[in-house]
């Protein structure tokens, strides 16, 4: 399985999230911001970082990158794709998923291991986990507080969207714990926190991100959802 | 390759070229204030048998600063090449000198690693001044053809209450993580001290990390005629002019103008852009010599590489980009705008350098080219206005062998004992000193700071704090790794500076060791007060000479680092402050011992002997406000049976865990490991030790506590004995004491008749931080 991992100018998790494809058994490709062919793949990732300095608004430039004009096509044809921290920052500007994300309601940037309930189980990026289950991942963001108006995260837990929600303390901000968010069809899930980091007992707080990558290759062999 | 700046030169009425100021004698030149002494400036004067047109002066000025030019310190800087063992030092690839020094680590890596000093552009503008410090460490490392791996911050603040504290501490924090965090360098480290001294002094080291193949690394060189001088990255700006020979070289006066211009400004994405584009000419085989602009900027490379290198260049430095078309020759000889390179490329491979560069959308131009004139020529429009040589820029500067005066009162310090000093006896006094110590802020919780910065960035950090040391993986394929840390008790330093400053490098050799890695190379942040001041010179001199000795005892060489002096406010000097670097490697991270303890039943052992050792310690400073006595003797020996033993214990599997002991002494070495691992313990006095609280808070040197499973004790102690290391049984983990001690279902620490559960320790440690600076 060939999962593409695009580099933005200012992308800092791409090497991580290409390490993290290959740990959970796929073959991880470099896709370049400024190349709009995907070389082929089954599904992308959306890297955390600060693509272009975060400069006007995260992700804000980054959407009009070459290589998003193909993913935003190939995505309403059912391309799987995941956004992390800022890639999910991407997807939202990009309006392949609706809501923002902002500065964080405490204006530190914050860095810590995470506990996050599943809830949403059935994507191309979580059917690995069961409902409800528990998992610790880093977070690490400066801007990662989900928001949208209330018609629409009524809409997203109505028609159960919510990927995952933070337990223990809202890092962020965020409006009703959401840490994730997924399309109606589950191919495109973007999530604040770093699956990417928590694929290695040696440098993470645990390896539940692994399932993340395990479960989009599992549906695009024919297992998952 | 476009031509920068304004199409008409902006002071070509006036502009000062070398044949005006041939034929202008007699012109007054302001070299006072651009920080030259009347003796300095007549140096310059013989050099070049004329006056220095006003770009050679503005030259002259920033690389002849104490900053630049270690004016004050060669002489004594001398000792960290001269003592070294017969025929070398075998693991240094690259010494003192260059950018960065470079230690061979094994399997064809080699890594870099160096710490500098961003204090005084920190206490100016705290955002700024901190991050474009992390910003021109991380260049240094680039300049050696290394990918930049991790960073750490030491830090200095005054009293933790004091309102300067509260405005420079978090302006500091949040330009640390601004920079490194968009840099993407996982921060794994540092430290943060308090002390009365810093007030308006603060000290913002930054040390960076990086690794590289053998065949990858590069020097800062300026060889081949005819190749070319490229400078890439930002474009040129006026900010930062003049910030290594105003900020950085002058002690602060409290009428004198706002010093803001000179703060650098930083953009931590283009620096990204740059290690990503550097990285990429460096490996595709493009670069002759490379050089980051740092301090001093365009004078300071050119005339650096030049020096390195055939000895001769010219540059047309009308050709610079420059982000304000006004500036004048002179301005943008001097700025310190961030994040620029210079390169050395031959003409063959100039297009496929600007081919990369385009592709990071990189600004690049060519300022000019290698000769063999052996004189650095600088044109401006088609005209003259440098043409010196390079050697008496960048190399010959002054050197002052400053006089030096032992201070005054060391003798009356060392008399006031404070081993005198009253100490708890009962339970109940000891409970409550040990709830005031881990609430103090220099033992205080330091995660209010450490979770603003990325420490998982890269997806190699398998240590950061609050661990002894942080620890990277760098060939994911063998799991060889590095371990760094950072240490300086600078009260240690100020009683006695020789033994202070091996007690430094003693620490931080020990952070090292107890991780499991071996420590191989040193590098130092060497901050002070005015090198005017013959006390101050004499301490210097003394912390040189105990770091040098210290170096050869322990068999690691510095390879590198950098002195600020003129951290001093009125009439107050700092505490002379060492910071000392140790860089150790570990064949298998896998192998490392975190300070986490594990399960129930692990054996707790103290190595290394107790003494009563109050002098200098975070105990006598919380508890009394004292600073006084003799403090302890360093003995290095002892220090390298002790990494000797922590280290064969990690490999071997006889250890889960292991934990330096240092400031706050045993008491906090214990509270640190309980809280990482969230299991309680017992913890008694050894028999070789009467006084709890000697036991709990003195700070003798050479010690650690390790713990070992119970399958693994015989092993261990038999090692220990072997080698003639002392080896204390003085607790055990239990998660169940809660039950006997009348806190069922809790996490409970008991140390000799006190208890105390995890809850109320972790509540007296994680508040401090956040009561003085906010949630």
């Amino acid at each position: 399985m060939k999962i593409g991992v695009v580099t933005f100018p200012g992308s800092l998790d791409d090497r991580d999230a290409a390490r993290a494809v290959g740990l959970a058994g796929g073959d991880a490709v470099s896709l370049w911001h400024g190349d709009d062919d995907l070389k082929g793949v089954d599904a992308v990732v959306l890297p955390g970082g600060f693509s272009y300095g975060d400069y006007l608004r995260c992700g804000a430039i980054a959407r009009f990158a070459p290589v998003m004009r193909t993913i935003v096509e190939r995505a309403g044809q059912g391309l799987p794709v995941l956004g992390i921290c800022n890639g999910f920052q991407i997807l939202c500007e990009a309006h392949l998923l609706p809501g923002a994300l902002t500065r964080n309601d405490h204006l530190h940037f914050v860095c810590r291991d995470q506990r996050l309930r599943m809830e949403r189980v059935d994507t191309d990026w979580t059917n690995s986990f069961a409902v409800g289950e528990e998992i610790v991942i880093p977070l690490k963001n400066g801007e990662g507080g989900y928001v949208a108006d209330d018609a629409t995260l009524d809409r997203l837990e109505g028609d159960g969207l919510v990927v995952a929600r933070y337990l223990d303390v809202n890092p962020n901000g965020s409006r009703r714990d959401i840490a994730g968010i997924s399309n109606p069809s589950g191919t495109i899930v973007g999530l604040m926190p770093h699956p990417e980091h928590a694929v290695e007992s040696l440098t993470g707080p645990s390896t539940d991100g692994l399932g993340f990558f395990s479960s989009t290759i599992r549906s695009l062999v024919g297992i998952g959802s | 390759m476009r031509p920068g700046g304004s199409a008409t030169p902006p002071l070509s009425g006036c502009l000062d070229t070398v044949d005006r100021a041939e034929s202008t004698p007699e012109v007054a030149q302001p070299y006072a204030e651009l920080g030259l002494k009347p003796d300095e400036y007549a140096r310059i004067c013989e050099i070049l048998g004329r006056r220095p047109t006003s770009s050679e002066l503005a030259m002259y000025s920033v690389m002849w600063s104490e900053h630049c030019s270690y004016k004050s310190s060669k002489v004594h800087l001398r000792q960290f090449g001269d003592k070294q063992p017969e025929g070398g030092w075998p693991q240094l690839l690259v010494g003192i000198g260059e950018n960065a020094g470079v230690v061979d680590v094994g399997d064809g890596w080699a890594v870099t690693f160096k710490v500098e000093s961003h204090n005084h552009p920190s206490y100016v503008e705290p955002y700024q001044g901190a991050a474009t410090g992390i910003g021109g460490i991380v260049r240094d490392i680039l300049s050696m053809g290394a990918r930049p791996l991790a960073v750490m911050d030491p830090l200095r603040f005054g009293p933790a209450d004091a309102p300067d504290t509260r405005r420079v501490l978090p302006g500091v924090v949040a330009g640390i993580g601004g920079y490194g965090n968009c840099l993407g360098l996982p921060n794994i480290g540092g430290e943060i001290v308090f002390d009365a001294t810093y007030a308006g002094n603060p000290l913002v080291n930054a040390l960076c990390i990086g690794a590289m193949r053998h065949e990858d690394i590069h020097l800062a060189s300026a060889k081949g005629v005819g190749n070319l001088v490229v400078l890439y990255g930002a474009r040129t700006g006026g900010d930062g002019i003049g910030g290594v020979s105003v900020l950085a070289s002058e002690t602060f006066d409290a009428d004198g103008p706002a010093k803001r211009p000179s703060v650098q400004v930083g953009d931590p994405f283009m620096e990204k852009l740059l290690i990503e584009c550097t990285l990429d000419v460096l490996h595709a085989g493009l670069v002759e010599g490379i050089q980051d602009l740092g301090g001093a900027g365009i004078s300071c490379a050119t005339s650096e590489l030049a020096s390195n290198g055939e000895g001769g260049m010219h540059v047309h430095l009308d050709r610079v980009l420059l982000r304000d078309p006004t500036l004048s020759p002179e301005e943008i000889l001097m700025s310190e705008s961030q994040e620029r390179m210079c390169a050395v490329v031959t003409p063959d491979h100039i297009d496929a350098f600007m081919d990369i560069c385009r592709m990071w959308e990189v600004e690049a131009v060519v300022i000019g080219e290698v000769t063999d004139s052996g004189r650095l020529t600088i044109d401006w429009h088609g005209d003259r206005i440098v043409d010196v040589p390079p050697r008496t820029v960048a190399h010959e500067g002054p050197v002052y062998d400053r006089p030096m005066h032992r201070p005054r009162d060391l003798d009356a310090l060392a008399a006031d004992d404070a081993n005198a000093l009253a100490r708890p006896h009962t339970a109940e006094d000891i409970r409550a000193t040990l709830l005031r110590m881990v609430a103090s802020p220099n033992l205080a919780s330091k995660s209010w700071v450490t979770s603003q910065y990325d420490r998982y960035v890269l997806g190699n950090t398998v240590l950061a704090q609050p661990e002894d040391a942080g620890m990277v993986r760098i060939d994911e394929e063998s799991g060889l790794g590095v371990a760094v840390s950072t240490d300086c008790n600078a009260r240690f330093v100020r009683l006695d500076p020789y033994e202070g400053a091996k007690l430094a490098l003693a620490e931080s050799y020990r952070n090292v060791a107890v991780t499991g890695a071996r420590p191989l190379a040193v590098t130092n942040c060497l901050n002070f007060g005015s090198p005017e001041d013959p006390e101050v010179m004499w301490t210097f001199a003394e912390v040189v000479r105990g770091l040098a000795d210290g170096c050869l005892e322990l068999g690691i060489p510095v390879t590198g680092g950098n002195v600020s002096f003129y951290n001093s406010t009125a009439d107050t000097a700092i505490l002379p402050t060492p910071v000392v670097g140790v860089l150790g490697v570990i064949d298998d991270v896998e192998r490392r011992s975190p300070m986490a303890w594990g399960p129930d039943g692990e054996i707790i052992y103290l190595l290394g002997d107790t003494r009563e050792d109050f002098a200098g310690s975070e105990w006598a400073h919380v508890m009394h406000g004292h600073l006084g006595g003799v403090p302890p003797r360093a003995d290095l020996a002892r220090e390298r049976l002790l990494a000797d033993i922590a280290i064969a214990g990690s490999r071997d599997g006889m250890l889960t865990a292991a934990h330096d002991v240092a400031d706050g002494g045993v008491a906090q070495a214990i509270v640190e490991m309980a809280l990482r691992s969230g299991v309680g313990a017992r913890v008694w006095a050894p028999d070789q030790v009467t006084d709890m609280a000697t036991f709990l808070w003195s700070e003798s040197p050479g010690r650690a506590v390790v713990v070992v499973p119970r399958s693994e004790e015989m092993r261990f102690t038999a090692m220990c004995a072997a080698r003639g290391l002392p080896a204390h049984r003085i607790g055990a983990v239990d998660s169940g004491l809660g039950a006997d001690t009348g806190y069922a279902d809790q996490q409970v620490l008991q140390m000799g008749d006190v208890v105390v559960t995890l809850a109320q320790i972790r509540e007296a440690h994680d508040a401090t931080f956040p009561a003085l600076f906010g949630a």
